[in-house]
């Protein structure tokens, strides 16, 4: 058992029910009990989806318990197969179905539905979400793009314009409406056609023309990627490996797409959106440096680390992932830049490490959102689970060169502005500075106190040494640094009078420790 | 369609209109509760012992995630305590150890039974007992169930408040006391403290108190007044500790209100005068309050899905004090005993439903095409989609709605979304 508050991911059902949902034209039925059609708000508020999921739910109840939960699942399917007339239906279970063991896949193959029914087999006691989408997107394209004695065939175009499928998009996705928009505008700019977009908007018939293209395209590895291999191992389908997050991920996507379809190299790197010359301009230098930490699904992370360092000129202080599916490459992506990354699906663990860390920007999910509201800290949304304010109504993909712009406005939106900040440093005793005033540019308010005592959320830091005591003119002198780097600072002025065993921390040993510090 | 034809219990030879339905059911399950439970009992912390759906739908039903850490959690269970390798037992008493390490200022734990504890018959009362005797007396350790299994969407506080009645303390005066029964919203419990004081009813509790510490004493003399309708499990079990229930309507809208005072200040042999002076300024207020919003929305049609079971007091007061005309009122259950007085007012000209199939229902509903149509939040905007209006229901019980000062907002909940209608030109 394992105490949980807050949840990065969902059951797998709810996996399943967003590749369904993605879909036009199949039909999941869902052996649940009363209470988790809960799951159908998701798509429709938290995504404002003007249709309901093409979900059905048995909803079984203690009575039905005692007397025969199969024949329920048997009638429920047959009766939404009428209603629905799908191309296709899933059929599974969710946590608590999983436990009566009425075995939906046979009771499907036995009710002999006119439609191909796929099962789905997704053990809510070891998975999640993720899982859940990649799993159930896999048996769709294995029950319907499997062909007979088809050979596999190296993905080249014969006399006609390149082809690809986009896979990995799908309901209740970070953005992946506008990314798929976007990677299509591009592909098309460099001569690849798109023939099939998957699961998001694909019909059961355009799974079946999967195998048509010459390569796939894989946006959401999370989601798709078992599904790729499998089209590589059975129709030679290659995938890309690059996901397009960022300036210089782009660039290589390009390449990457271009070498897969046949295409010479592009030698022009001008078209690269705004990014490259907004980070270049002289007022942005007061990004240099700045401490960000950066917390999401392994794929944006893992991006978000890059285009932070490489594109805007900030320091990585923290790297991590909730899906430990997707681990290693976040491990390797911290091991990097001399991190060791945070793997854990514990929202205290994340919100401790990010107190630790001090950061001036966080980079995460609708959670670290809430946790960075409370310290005081900035944030930007970059990866799900996000909430009905990261469903923009206007167009603001994550990838390509657009993306890269959105991702500039909405990195810098949440920091203090260069001259501010500036000021702020020079005039701390002005009594409109205060600490609990918010950026200027983010409007009037307060900013969130830390940690309300009666709700301690915070353990103690593992590594506190011995108090130091500071004398009262260096704690003064403390204060009139900016609030959103003097935790840095005290933490390196303690430290710094630990290591020389200095029994108090004087205006001296501040100014030495900075200077010390200093680089 | 074929086949939700499960053969039903057949209802008494009363209401032959009534339809009943068994197909899928878009409600909640009792843990919903817990999102206003656990801000209602200040002290308290509530442990879901479930899976991940339970923590996710928690999280997703109570919308925004205000709190760092609430007081609600869930034990997730795994693989290994489902296949024998862990002990179920142990590791509850770990996390239950974790969590109060953690929150010292808890004083009273939940164990909140779901849908998967209960169908591996995981045995939460012998937890409880068992924390119990180790947590005693800094924490009182107690279960209920909130599984969709047992328990639709409201009954998970009825399930709560049961739990409660074997805690509460013998009364040991002779006097009469009145005991209020269901969760308020702060301010609506002071007014009513106010007004029973004036009405010259002098012994009044509440049951859920705001701190597990001051939990209400119950015996023989205690009268209690059901300030919800979906309290059939606790009104039960205070009636086996001698308590007697005051039938009444719920106290939503100015006649509603009154009629529930009333029928406390009766049971209690008030002076009618006395009763008259503490409520009649209140109720003029909430009827003039009323009006604008009946001249708006009289004889607009309404449709109720299943929900909360505050339907039938709900389209009670829509219909008699707003004059808007109910087309079907349906409700998760129907407890004909508590809704007596609510039935008697609305009238028997109108179609009830209990329990769903709701593509049946949706199918009733495009054809009926109602003015405004009351469901939950996975219905809501895929009708605003097809040009219906909509009302979330879950609004009506995260809202101060019920007594006299309230009796316009909740009006103004149901006319907001015409407002909407008429102001937006795009």
């Amino acid at each position: 058992m394992q105490l949980t508050v807050w949840t990065y991911e969902g059951p797998p059902h709810v996996g399943a029910m967003r590749v369904a949902t993605a879909m036009t034209d199949v039909h999941y039925v869902l052996h649940a009990p009363q209470g988790d059609t809960y799951a159908d708000l998701l798509f429709t508020m938290i995504e404002r989806r003007e249709k309901r999921p093409p979900v059905t739910y048995t909803t079984f109840k203690a009575r039905d318990l005692g007397s025969d939960t199969a024949a329920l699942f048997k009638s429920t399917l047959e009766s939404a197969h009428e209603r629905f007339k799908p191309a296709a239906m899933l059929v599974g279970a969710s946590c608590t179905g999983e436990l009566i063991q009425d075995d939906p896949a046979g009771l499907a193959k036995a009710a002999n539905l006119p439609c191909p029914v796929i099962p789905l087999e997704l053990p809510s006691y070891q998975r999640k979400e993720n899982w859940g989408a990649g799993e159930t997107f896999y048996q769709i394209v294995r029950h319907l793009a499997a062909r007979e004695g088809v050979e596999p065939v190296a993905g080249k175009p014969q006399g006609r314009v390149p082809r690809c499928n986009i896979l990995g998009a799908t309901a209740l996705g970070f953005r992946h409406r506008d990314d798929v928009m976007e990677i299509t505008k591009l592909l098309k700019e460099n001569g690849i056609e798109v023939a099939v977009v998957a699961p998001l908007g694909a019909s059961a018939a355009d799974i079946a023309r999967l195998p048509d293209a010459d390569f796939n395209v894989l946006l959401y590895p999370e989601i798709g990627e078992q599904a790729a291999r499998w089209l590589k191992r059975t129709y030679g389908q290659d995938y890309t490996t690059t996901v397009p997050i960022g300036v210089g991920a782009t660039r290589e996507f390009v390449a990457e797409v271009r070498r897969l379809a046949g295409l010479d190299a592009l030698p022009d790197r001008s078209d690269a959106g705004r990014l490259p010359w907004f980070s270049r301009s002289v007022d942005s230098t007061y990004l240099t440096g700045k401490r960000v930490f950066v917390f999401g699904d392994a794929t944006h992370a893992v991006a978000a680390a890059r285009v932070a360092t490489e594109e805007f000129g900030f320091e990585l202080v923290g790297l991590g992932t909730y899906s430990r599916e997707q681990a290693r490459a976040v491990r390797e992506a911290a091991q990097a830049h001399g991190l060791t990354a945070l793997i854990t699906d514990d929202y205290l663990d994340v919100e401790q490490a990010i107190a630790e860390a001090e950061p001036e920007l966080v980079l995460g999910t609708q959670m670290e959102r809430h946790i960075a509201k409370r310290l005081g800290i900035g944030c930007a949304v970059i990866s799900a689970p996000v909430h009905v304010q990261d469903y923009p109504a206007r167009y603001s993909p994550q990838m390509g060169f657009e993306g890269a712009n959105v991702l500039w406005d909405s990195w810098v939106h949440p920091l203090v502005m260069g001259l501010e900040e500036h000021l702020l440093g020079m005039f701390r005793e002005d009594f409109e500075f205060s600490d609990t005033a918010k950026p200027s540019h983010l409007g009037p308010g307060q900013r969130v106190s830390e940690a309300p005592a009666a709700e301690p959320a915070l353990r103690p830091l593992a590594e506190e040494g011995p108090i130091r005591i500071w004398s009262a003119d260096a704690e003064a002198e403390l204060k009139k640094i900016p609030f959103f780097v003097r935790g840095k600072a005290r933490k390196n002025t303690e430290r710094f009078a630990a290591e020389r065993g200095l029994a108090e921390i004087t205006l001296e040993t501040l100014y030495d420790a900075k200077a010390h510090f200093a680089r | 369609m074929s086949v939700h034809t499960l053969p039903l219990p057949k209802a008494g030879c009363a209401e032959p209109d009534i339809i009943r339905e068994r197909g899928q059911h878009e409600v909640f399950c009792g843990l919903t509760g817990i999102v206003w439970l656990h801000r209602k009992i200040q002290d308290a912390f509530f442990l879901v012992v479930g899976s991940r759906t339970c923590a996710h739908l928690l999280q997703s039903a109570a919308g925004v995630m205000i709190f760092a850490e609430p007081r609600f959690g869930t034990a997730v269970m795994e693989e290994r305590d489902l296949a024998g390798m862990a002990d179920a037992n142990e590791e509850l008493d770990k996390v239950v150890a974790r969590l109060l390490d953690r929150r010292p200022d808890i004083k009273m734990l939940f164990l909140v039974g779901s849908c998967p504890s209960e169908v591996i018959k995981l045995d939460l009362s012998r937890a409880a007992e068992r924390l119990s005797r180790h947590y005693s007396p800094e924490v009182r350790v107690l279960n209920y169930t909130g599984s969709g299994i047992e328990t639709t969407f409201t009954e998970g506080e009825d399930r709560c408040l049961a739990a409660l009645v074997p805690e509460l303390t013998d009364a040991t005066s002779e006097a009469p006391e009145l005991l209020v029964v269901g969760a308020l919203a702060d301010v609506v419990e002071d007014q009513f403290a106010r007004l029973f004081a004036e009405i010259g009813i002098e012994r009044v509790s509440f049951l859920p108190p705001r701190n597990s510490r001051a939990l209400p004493p119950v015996g023989p003399n205690t009268r209690f007044l059901l300030a919800q309708p979906f309290l059939g499990e606790t009104a039960r079990c205070l009636t086996e500790r001698g308590a007697r229930h005051i039938p009444a309507p719920f106290p939503l809208g100015a006649e509603g209100t009154t009629a529930w005072l009333g029928a406390a200040a009766r049971a209690f042999g008030a002076d009618p005068m006395a009763f008259r002076h503490a409520t009649a300024a209140a109720e003029a207020r909430a009827k003039r309050a009323l009006q604008p919003f009946r001249d708006e929305m009289a004889g607009k049609t309404i449709f109720f899905m299943p929900d909360s079971q505050l339907e039938v007091p709900l389209a009670r007061m829509l219909s008699r004090e707003l004059g808007m005309e109910p087309i079907e009122v349906g409700t998760p259950y129907l407890h004909r005993a508590h809704l007596a007085e609510e039935l008697k007012l609305l009238g028997s000209d109108v179609q009830l439903s209990e329990g769903q199939d709701v593509e049946r229902q949706l199918d009733r509903v495009r054809a009926a095409r109602p003015d405004v149509t009351v469901c939950g939040l996975g219905l809501a905007n895929p009708l605003e989609a097809d040009g219906l209006t909509t009302k979330w229901s879950i609004e009506l019980i995260f809202t101060p709605i019920q007594g006299y000062d309230q009796a316009s907002d909740l009006a103004g909940l149901f006319a907001r979304p015409f407002d909407r209608k008429t102001r937006l030109r795009v």
